[in-house]
């Protein structure tokens, strides 16, 4: 599935019908609020994953960071939203900086345990510093402001539901313009043959630290929303299942394509909802047996129902 | 301080057990398995419920853990793995994480996600001690066992791949498939043995380490990280570069909680980052071999 420059109808029309659903169901706002909170952690996974090809298994640390800056910062110094918001992206944005020269070398084994190990030490760190986080019981007592100096969050979730939409929308167009970009383009040579991108003169190592810092950014953008919307921090931010579920969301959704993590979103959440209805202690045992099935049979031929009727839908 | 170093050295002679299959089975099959600690975990509940339940001995449990673990990695090996050697790493991930998770959830569910303990026998729980003062070296029994019992593994497994016709051939494997293959050896055979040998000493390690590490159902989950970053710093192409890398995070991990305990873990990861961004394929590796 390649998306154009130019918006395609479907498109549109999809942004419209997710804009609209908090209105259309004000009773599932919390849920849609959630899908759009993973959705976005997804996209910013997929920039990484999908269009460079680095597989992290701590992608949970930038949203965990975003998490507890704007948590931190509603509860400190002042509870307006956006500019959490804003201070999340830029702490995440900073430590992706930062971590994105520790996958320069070496091979995916070690670049997963370097992701990882950046989540481990986070999620110590929250732990171990109490006094400002919270420890183990959570930053808690967050209360934010209205939106814009106008919108309350209300206790339904239609207010953070909106919020949501519209920062991931936000969000989702600027890296839909990154990715169709020539930069983008660079970034898909380097993923499909690091060797060859490097012989046509693409700084390669430039390129995916601007690409994992961009990531990171947006991953601290989710990790905000999530701290501001449910008015809590804990320590499951950081946790590797966290990395592990979102990697399961893009990859139903399909990488190297940003609607996957939006349909993986989608597709995960209400997949969790539902199970967890059914078995609350034991839904992760049908997860893996999902991933387990869904890598046997073959990533693309699980998905195929989901690119035809993408594509018939544009057609 | 003697002690803590003993400790440090029974806990990484454990990590070692643990881990040295991973190794292997990494090295060998470029495959990475993150379902490793469910084998362990296996073997540490064949040891409790046979403990438990059917009131086997200890040692003789021991092997009987080796043995069901080493078993059920080669069904799956045939099975499940052996298809995906050849995807990328991506889907190695996701289908061993699925594997840990459906591991966890059924050992939550079927043995419930209450801590096991086990009864070790008498011979087991004493405690020695050596010297007197800042020196004086405290051995509990069970810790000395541990040792003996690794020390004697690796002596073994040391002697297998360096002196025995099966050692070269998994040596010549690991170097480069291909021309193994080429040269008659049945790699596929090489392959399975290997796994379920890998399994099997997970089993035997978690079964060891049931008393000393904790056993619950989030244990595959838990030491995931620790076998992994064995794995990471001694690399994977000896087996001596996983054995010193797990004394190192043995030590480095009992001393750190004993000394600093507020900041405990962060040391261990801290460590393994820097290392890892200093000597990317592990700090003990082999050059010439397959990368």
């Amino acid at each position: 599935m390649k998306l154009s420059l130019r918006w395609a109808w479907w498109e549109y029309a999809l942004w419209a019908l997710m804009l609209a659903s908090p209105a259309v169901l004000p009773e599932r706002a919390l849920i849609i609020n959630e899908i759009a909170i993973v959705a976005l952690f997804a996209v910013s996974l997929d920039l990484i994953l999908g269009f460079t090809g680095i597989v992290s298994l701590g992608h949970a640390a930038f949203f965990g960071m975003g998490a507890y800056v704007a948590a931190l910062l509603a509860k400190h110094i002042t509870p307006d939203p956006l500019m959490g918001l804003a201070a999340a992206v830029a702490a995440a944005t900073a430590l992706g900086a930062v971590c994105s020269l520790s996958i320069m070398r070496g091979s995916d084994l070690t670049r997963l345990m370097v992701t990882l190990g950046v989540a481990l030490i986070l999620a110590e760190l929250a732990n171990k510093l109490d006094w400002l986080t919270g420890g183990a019981d959570g930053l808690q007592g967050v209360v934010m402001g209205p939106v814009l100096g106008r919108f309350e969050f209300d206790l339904y979730g239609q207010t953070a539901a909106w919020y949501s939409l519209t920062t991931l929308l936000v969000l989702f167009v600027l890296a839909r313009r990154l990715v169709q970009s020539p930069f983008g383009a660079t970034l898909k040579a380097i993923r499909d043959n690091r060797l060859r991108a490097m012989a046509i003169g693409i700084p390669v190592t430039q390129r995916i630290a601007v690409i994992y810092t961009v990531a990171a950014g947006i991953a601290g953008a989710a990790g905000a929303l999530l701290a501001q919307t449910s008015g809590f921090a804990s320590l499951d931010v950081f946790e590797m299942r966290r990395s592990a579920d979102v990697m399961l969301v893009l990859v139903v959704g399909g990488t190297g394509w940003l609607y996957g993590g939006v349909a993986g979103a989608l597709v995960f959440t209400l997949l969790q909802n539902a199970i967890s209805a059914i078995t609350p202690q034991y839904w992760t045992f049908w997860i893996g047996l999902f991933l387990v099935v869904l890598v046997l049979v073959g990533r693309e031929r699980l998905l195929k129902p989901w690119t035809w009727f993408a594509r018939g839908g544009k057609a | 301080m003697l002690t803590l170093l003993f400790d440090g050295v029974a806990y990484g002679m454990l990590l070692f057990i643990l881990a040295v299959g991973l190794a292997v089975t990494m090295g060998l099959m470029n495959f990475i398995n993150l379902a490793h600690g469910a084998f362990a975990m296996v073997g540490g509940y064949i040891t409790v419920l046979l403990m438990q339940r059917a009131g086997v001995p200890f040692l003789l449990c021991l092997p009987l853990a080796f043995i069901g673990s080493a078993v059920l990695g080669g069904v799956l090996e045939r099975t499940l793995y052996r298809p995906l050697y050849k995807k990328p790493h991506l889907d190695q991930v996701l289908f061993s994480i699925g594997l840990t998770f459906m591991a966890v959830a059924s050992a939550d569910y079927f043995i419930g996600s209450t801590q096991q303990i086990i009864q070790l026998p008498e011979w087991l729980k004493g405690r020695t001690e050596l010297g007197e003062g800042a020196w004086m070296l405290g051995m509990g029994h069970y810790r000395l066992f541990i040792v003996a019992v690794c020390a004697a593994l690796t002596v073994a497994l040391q002697y297998i791949l360096a002196k025995t016709r099966f050692g070269s051939r998994l040596r010549a494997s690991v170097d480069d498939q291909r021309v193994a293959a080429g040269l008659g050896i049945n790699v596929n055979v090489v392959f399975l043995t290997t796994f379920a040998v890998g399994s099997g000493l997970a089993g035997l390690g978690g079964a060891l380490g049931a008393e000393v590490l904790g056993l619950d159902p989030s244990f595959p989950l838990k030491f995931m990280i620790y076998f992994l970053i064995v794995v990471a710093v001694g690399g994977t192409s000896s087996i001596t570069g996983p054995l010193l890398a797990a004394l190192l995070l043995g030590v480095a991990d009992v001393a750190g909680k004993y000394y600093i305990p507020k900041l405990g873990a962060f040391i261990v990861y801290s460590l393994m980052i820097a290392i890892l961004i200093w000597r990317p394929q592990g700090l003990f590796v082999r050059t010439g071999g397959k990368a």
